[in-house]
Order: structure tokens, then C-alpha cells, then sequence
């Protein structure tokens, strides 16, 4: 598949944002006993808005990716059968009540403000679900077509999501950063293993489509000669990559180092400096959007096979 | 239940796009406005089809079958590309099993066309939504044309009658009997598409000849070879008869 940058950015910025927001009413809710000084009402203010913010920029990356934005509200109508749809209901469900949450916070309401934190806790658990099973719920695209895809999704935006709140809390609210460093690094380490896995897990498949099946011909070698047109059309443009093999591999490299190892080292080296726990949520928000470039360039889509020579 | 499809014989497409130019003319000047084209005389032409042609070499020289193949929306009977469309844009239609997109309501986010494993969608690069074959839904009730032109542009331009068109529900039709009498087939079976357009395999003629074919025992060439026929005074089998 092609790599579109508006997807890209709407899945690593949102991703992101909603784990800042869980990092966030995580410190609040596991705060509670101690009282509301435990979190002050300004970090969480702060950070409120850092995760609105993420997932605001992520949604307008994703406005990019239609032809037709204007007609975008339309995307609701059929949440019954399409994990887009759904989607496009949680993503304003999700900020409503993170919003919502930020306001009661800040009002004092600490338990009205831990209801609404509950159930954008939810709204955020689902939203990763939906992102992870558009991708997931078609069988053609077999590289995504595991568990794995949308358990990658949660535990890498967790991640990125922690760092941020990491950096943040070392530079508003220094006791939380500790535990945040500590806890971004092993939800960086939960999503490495499982994008590990999922790696294993593509490097042995084998295409169940074949050109003997995509054109019903029993024959070991068929080869194209020509596809019915010879300038390229949508069917070459959207469903290859279009980059060489060494392209493909430099970035999987890197997102295998900048995901995981290098800010770890950071997060390590300093849980307590702001620069290099800044560092570290950039090393590894520039890792992610390598992981999600490589996860769309990675998956081979079965129509590739009637695309295969222009002649 | 009526599913109109196209059925396709391989056997007897010459790969002269004939339906390729028939679809495009037809459906660029259709009420849903143009489908693009860019470049159509330039070096890098690209623009919407409906269907191409496409053509494969099958096995290595020089035992090699070259076979042209018609490709465009297969209508299938289990669509995958429908449940995943966020607007409702794409639907299949329950009186005659078209799948269809409503270009009014199309946001242009290409999921069908990640969904579709045949490549069967086509974004329109200017007008912003996606296309495919509609069986030329705005021809084949147009009470408007001839009863017999009431099939879709590239089954009435097709000068070899490869493609036949017609309810593949319905066991009587020219289509189901094509496709039970001549093996017709489905594409990519594997993904349980179940596609309603079906294809005819290619069929060769050929003729197995025994050696006993080639050497005609009577063969009056061969009557010297013969012993000589027995005299009639000789004793007969059935003692009326010399053989």
C-alpha cells in the first residue's frame, strides 16, 4: 500500500494524544486518596489541552486524506457494519469528554470530573480499537489482518502517549515525571515485543492469492504483459509503495531504534530532565511515524497481482 | 432474487478493448458527469475506466498461451467492499444485485477500494469519488432504447460475443448455462467473495488418436501383405460357405 501521510499523522498524533490523556487520569484517578493537591489543577489543565491538541491536529491530518470534506458529518451513517464510521463517532466522543473532564477538574467537581474521566477512558479504549480494526478487519490485507494490529495501536499510543506526559509532568510538575518515565518505558517495551511480533508474524506469510487464481488460469508461471493502461491509473498509485527495497529497509531500521531503544536510553539516562525527556517523546513520536510508514508499505494488497507490468 | 452479471469468455476474447472505449464513451457522457482523462495523447496518459483489458502470458516459451482478460467490477454477491463504506455510498442493490456508488453521498476516503481484492475502484482524480462498473444501470431499463439494446455498453460492442450479460439466479439463462455448461468460474475464490460475474475457461480443441486409428486393418494397400483367400473347394467352416 501507499503510504498517506494524512493517515500517517492522524494514527501517530491521535494515538499519541490518547495516551497522554490516559497517563493523565491515571495520576488523577491513583491521586485521589491523596486529594486533589495530589495532581495540581493547572498540570492537568495543561495537559487536557496537550491531548485535545494532538488529537485536534490528528483529526485535521485525517480531513486531508478525503476528497470530499465537506461531505465528511455523511461518515457516521453507517457505524452497524464499517469500524470507520465508528470511528468517526468516538474521535468527537472521545474529545467531548476529555473536554468535559478538564472542565470538571478544573471546576473542582473532583467526582463528577472522575465519572467523565471513566468514560473517556472508555471512549479512548474504543477509539484505539476502531483505528486498529480498520486496518485489521480486512482479510486481503494480511499483514494487518491480526489481533496484533490493533493491540499495536493501543500499546504504542500508550507509549508515545506516557512519554509526552513524562516530558511534561519533568517540566510543570517534576514528582510525576519519575513514574511516567517509568511507565513509558514499559508501555514502549510492550509495543516493541508486540511490533516485534508482528513482524515475525508477516515475514512468514504466504500471499494466499496467486495469479493463477487472480485470473483462474492453472499455471505455475503466468506473467503480465500488459494491464490496460499504459500511463498508470489509480490501481498503480494507490496500492504500491513505489520506493526500493533498501528505502523500505532504512526505515524499518529506524523505527526499530527510535521507537524503543533510543528513547528508553533517554528516558533512563534522565527521569528527571525535561530536555532529555523531550527528547525522548520526539525520538520516539519520529519512530512511530516511521513504524506507521513501514506498517502501510509493509502490507501487500492481492490487486497488486493485475498490476504487475505496463505495456 | 435477480443478480445481473457479465459473463466472460476467455476462450473467445481477442483483447481488442472494444468494450474498454464502448464503457468509457458510454459512462463519460452519462448524467453522472465525466469520467476523467488526463493526458489522453501525452506521454503519461491516466485517467477512470470502468473495465479494462488486460493481457497475460501463461507458460514459458515456447508452450506459452497468451490469454486477454476483461477485468471490471465483479457485483459480487457477498461485496466486501459495501460493509466497510462509512456513508452508505456504496451499496448493493437488492433487486438486481449491482453494487453501486452514490456519487452525491461518496467522501472519497478510498476505503472501499482497500477492501476490494479484485482493484475492480477507481478514484476519480478530479471529481473526488470513487467509481467503478455499474453495469450500465442507466442503459439496461431505458425503456427509451430497443429491447435488444438494453445491455451494457461492452457486451453490445464486443465484436466476438465474448461477453454475455443476463441473471445468473435464474438456472435458464443464457448466463447460467454458460457458466454450468462451459465451466465457468469465479476469481480469487480463495477470499469468499462469492463474485457474480463469472469467466469461461479457455478450451482447446484437441482430438486423442489411438495407433490402431492410424492403421486401417482393411486397408487395400496393404492386401499384398494378405495370405491368399482359401480356395472354394476347401472345407468351410459352416460347410455352405467359403470365407
Amino acid at each position: 500500500m501507499r503510504p498517506a501521510w494524512s493517515v500517517i499523522l492522524f494514527t501517530t498524533l491521535s494515538g499519541a494524544g490518547q495516551g497522554l490523556f490516559l497517563a493523565l487520569f491515571a495520576a488523577t484517578a491513583v491521586g485521589a486518596p491523596g486529594g486533589e493537591a495530589a495532581v495540581p489543577r493547572a498540570f492537568v489543565a495543561v495537559l487536557v489541552v496537550v491531548s485535545l491538541a494532538l488529537v485536534g491536529a490528528g483529526l485535521v491530518a485525517s480531513i486531508f486524506h478525503l476528497g470530499h470534506p465537506e461531505r465528511g458529518w455523511r461518515a457516521a451513517a453507517r457505524w452497524r457494519t464499517s469500524w470507520l464510521s465508528r470511528e468517526v463517532i468516538v474521535l468527537p466522543l472521545f474529545m467531548a469528554l476529555t473536554a468535559l473532564f478538564g472542565a470538571l477538574h478544573w471546576l473542582g467537581m473532583s467526582q463528577a470530573a472522575f465519572a467523565a474521566g471513566v468514560l473517556a477512558s472508555g471512549a479512548c479504549l474504543a477509539l484505539y480499537i476502531c483505528t486498529g480494526m480498520i486496518y485489521a478487519c480486512l482479510p486481503f490485507l494480511q499483514e494487518w489482518r491480526t489481533p496484533l494490529t490493533p493491540i499495536n495501536f493501543i500499546a504504542l499510543g500508550c507509549a508515545s502517549g506516557l512519554s509526552a506526559a513524562a516530558a511534561l509532568a519533568a517540566w510543570l510538575h517534576p514528582p510525576l515525571a519519575g513514574a511516567y518515565a517509568g511507565t513509558a518505558l514499559v508501555a514502549g517495551a510492550l509495543g516493541y515485543l508486540g511490533r516485534l511480533a508482528s513482524l515475525a508474524r508477516n515475514a512468514r506469510l504466504r500471499p494466499k492469492s496467486t495469479l493463477a487464481s487472480a485470473i483462474g488460469v492453472k499455471h505455475p508461471k503466468i506473467r503480465q504483459i500488459a494491464q490496460g493502461a499504459m500511463g498508470g491509473s489509480f490501481n498503480t498509485r494507490e496500492f504500491f509503495h513505489g520506493r526500493t527495497r533498501e528505502v523500505v529497509h532504512a526505515v524499518r531500521w529506524s523505527f526499530l531504534a527510535l521507537v524503543f531503544p533510543v528513547p528508553a536510553l533517554l528516558q533512563a539516562l534522565g527521569p528527571q530532565s525535561a530536555a532529555l525527556l523531550g527528547a525522548a517523546f520526539l525520538a520516539q513520536y519520529a519512530g512511530l511515524v516511521a513504524e506507521r510508514w513501514y506498517f502501510f508499505a509493509d502490507a501487500k494488497h492481492p490487486q497488486n497481482l493485475y498490476y504487475q507490468a505496463i505495456a | 432474487m435477480t443478480q445481473l452479471a457479465l459473463v466472460i469468455d476467455l476462450n473467445v476474447c481477442v483483447g481488442c478493448h472494444a468494450c474498454v472505449t464502448s464503457c468509457k464513451q458510454w459512462n463519460t457522457s452519462g448524467e453522472a458527469g465525466y469520467l476523467s482523462d488526463d493526458r489522453p495523447y501525452g506521454a503519461e496518459p491516466t485517467g477512470t475506466f470502468f473495465n479494462r483489458v488486460q493481457t497475460f502470458e501463461v507458460g514459458e516459451f515456447p508452450s506459452t498461451d497468451t490469454v486477454h482478460f476483461p477485468k471490471s467490477c465483479l457485483h459480487c454477491e457477498d461485496p466486501p467492499c459495501v460493509p466497510v463504506c462509512p456513508t452508505g455510498a456504496s451499496y448493493k442493490r437488492a433487486e438486481d444485485g449491482i453494487v453501486l456508488v452514490d456519487y452525491d453521498k461518496c467522501i472519497g476516503c478510498k476505503y472501499c477500494s482497500w477492501a476490494c481484492p479484485y482493484g475492480a475502484r477507481e478514484i476519480d482524480e478530479h471529481q473526488k469519488v470513487m467509481k467503478k462498473c455499474t453495469l450500465c444501470v442507466d442503459r439496461i431499463y431505458d425503456k427509451a432504447l430497443p429491447a435488444a439494446d438494453r445491455k451494457p455498453a461492452c457486451v453490445m460492442a464486443c465484436p466476438t460475443s465474448a461477453r454475455l450479460f443476463g441473471d445468473i439466479h435464474d438456472p435458464d439463462s443464457q448466463v447460467s448455462q454458460a457458466i454450468r455448461d462451459s465451466g465457468g468460474y469465479a476469481l480469487m475464490p480463495e477470499w469468499g467473495t462469492r463474485p457474480a460475474n463469472h469467466y469461461l475457461p479457455r478450451r482447446k480443441t484437441a482430438k486423442s488418436i489411438h495407433p490402431d486409428e492410424l492403421q486401417r486393418h482393411d486397408n487395400p494397400l496393404k492386401i499384398d501383405g494378405q495370405l491368399p483367400r482359401p480356395s472354394a473347394s476347401e472345407s468351410a467352416l459352416d460347410d455352405v460357405t467359403s470365407w
